[in-house]
């Protein structure tokens, strides 16, 4: 009787192929990425058709958070420079060397421009803390000063809102009224892409 | 990493110079290509987010420019409320004076798209004008959705407007 002999498997199996697949992936999402940029607000976007991509030079952020309070940010190290520059001397401040180190690496922030030296100290030594959004109300429109030092630093810029979708619509018109009054009139309101529905009738 | 093959040196005496198999043991090197694939998948942001535009008009009213009137009849008012209602109402029968009926809606496939096809039918695209007030108690997610659905009907004249004092009376609660 011939006995029946398995075919030993070798254990070791050829991952080539696999390690080929492993390492485009790999080369496709190093080229492809782009980092998250650490956001100190993170709204939930709202959907819309709207395909229009945003720019991501010459940008202006406007941040809803969900309870209404305002951040703002722009691109670019040099522009956030200026438009400090701008803003303390409309404020009769005046920064340390390394305070505006610190204002270059924020990409938004959202504290009233009196704690603003705070913040910074703070951010320097590794902390985040708490921020409750720039004042909007009409006496104190502290977001029309930041708007208009940006526009200065870079006239070129454009204008999106960032809305949390949860964020009170009152918060948004002070927003819109904030940007009337510098008559920007077109601006861009961040949403995520969604289907275009059909029309039925 | 490589396998090396050690084995059957000394039988027969002979040296035999050592064979090193081709195989290489790749394990750690796709344990190390696929963490840093997760790591990249994680980090990334693939989808850039949208933007949709926005236009508003201008405060500053030009005097000598002729205003266009817009007739009430070829109007519709929506007004969106808190939890994402949507209440619309066109111009009463008798425009002075008669009250408007205000009809309740929402963003669904039946809500408010409908009503603004028809209307657009209805009126004719070209003189449909929808006006938009939305109420403090609504979010900005309703003000986003509403200008979707402008684009998604088509409708060409829509502006955002601050409510009147009879349509906060009319709203009151909403």
């Amino acid at each position: 009787m011939a006995k029946i002999k398995m075919a030993r498997k070798s254990s070791s199996l050829d991952m080539t192929a696999m390690v080929d697949v492993a390492f485009l992936l790999l080369t496709f999402f190093m080229l492809a990425s782009q980092f998250k940029p650490k956001d100190v607000v993170s709204p939930i976007i709202p959907a819309s058709v709207s395909q229009f991509k945003i720019p991501e030079k010459d940008i202006m952020i406007i941040a809803l958070r969900n309870d209404g309070a305002v951040f703002f940010g722009i691109d670019g190290r040099p522009n956030r420079q200026k438009m400090l520059e701008n803003i303390a001397k409309k404020y009769n401040m005046t920064f340390t060397p390394n305070e505006i180190v610190e204002f270059n690496k924020m990409e938004n922030f959202g504290v009233p421009i009196a704690q603003l030296k705070s913040l910074l100290k703070m951010t320097a030594e590794g902390k985040s803390p708490v921020q409750n959004g720039i004042p909007t109300d009409s006496t104190n429109n502290q977001l029309g000063d930041w708007i208009y030092a940006a526009r200065l630093a870079n006239p070129k810029i454009r204008i999106a809102i960032k809305g949390d979708k949860q964020a009170g619509y009152s918060s948004a018109k002070e927003v819109v009224a904030t940007l009337q009054q510098q008559n920007i009139n077109r601006f861009n309101m961040i949403t995520s892409l969604r289907e275009i529905p059909k029309i039925t009738n | 990493m490589a396998e090396v093959n050690t084995g059957g040196g000394d039988k027969g005496g002979k040296k035999r110079s050592k064979k090193t198999s081709t195989k290489i043991d790749m394990t750690a090197m796709v344990d190390l290509g696929f963490l840093l694939i997760t790591f990249f998948m994680l980090t990334t942001t693939l989808s850039k987010p949208k933007a949709m535009e926005l236009v508003m008009p201008d405060k500053e009213i030009d005097e000598t420019v002729k205003q266009p009137e817009v007739k009430c009849s070829h109007a519709i008012t929506i007004v969106l409320g808190k939890s994402n209602k949507v209440y619309w109402y066109e111009c009463p029968d008798d425009a002075e004076n008669g009250i408007p009926q205000l009809n309740e809606t929402d963003f669904g496939d039946n809500g408010i798209r409908k009503v603004l096809v028809q209307k657009g039918k209805q009126i004719g695209s070209d003189k449909f004008v929808a006006v938009i007030k939305p109420l403090d108690s609504s979010k900005y997610v309703d003000m986003v959705s509403i200008l979707d659905e402008m684009k998604i009907t088509d409708t060409k004249r829509y502006a955002i407007v601050d409510l009147t004092d009879d349509e906060k009376k009319l709203t009151e609660g909403l």
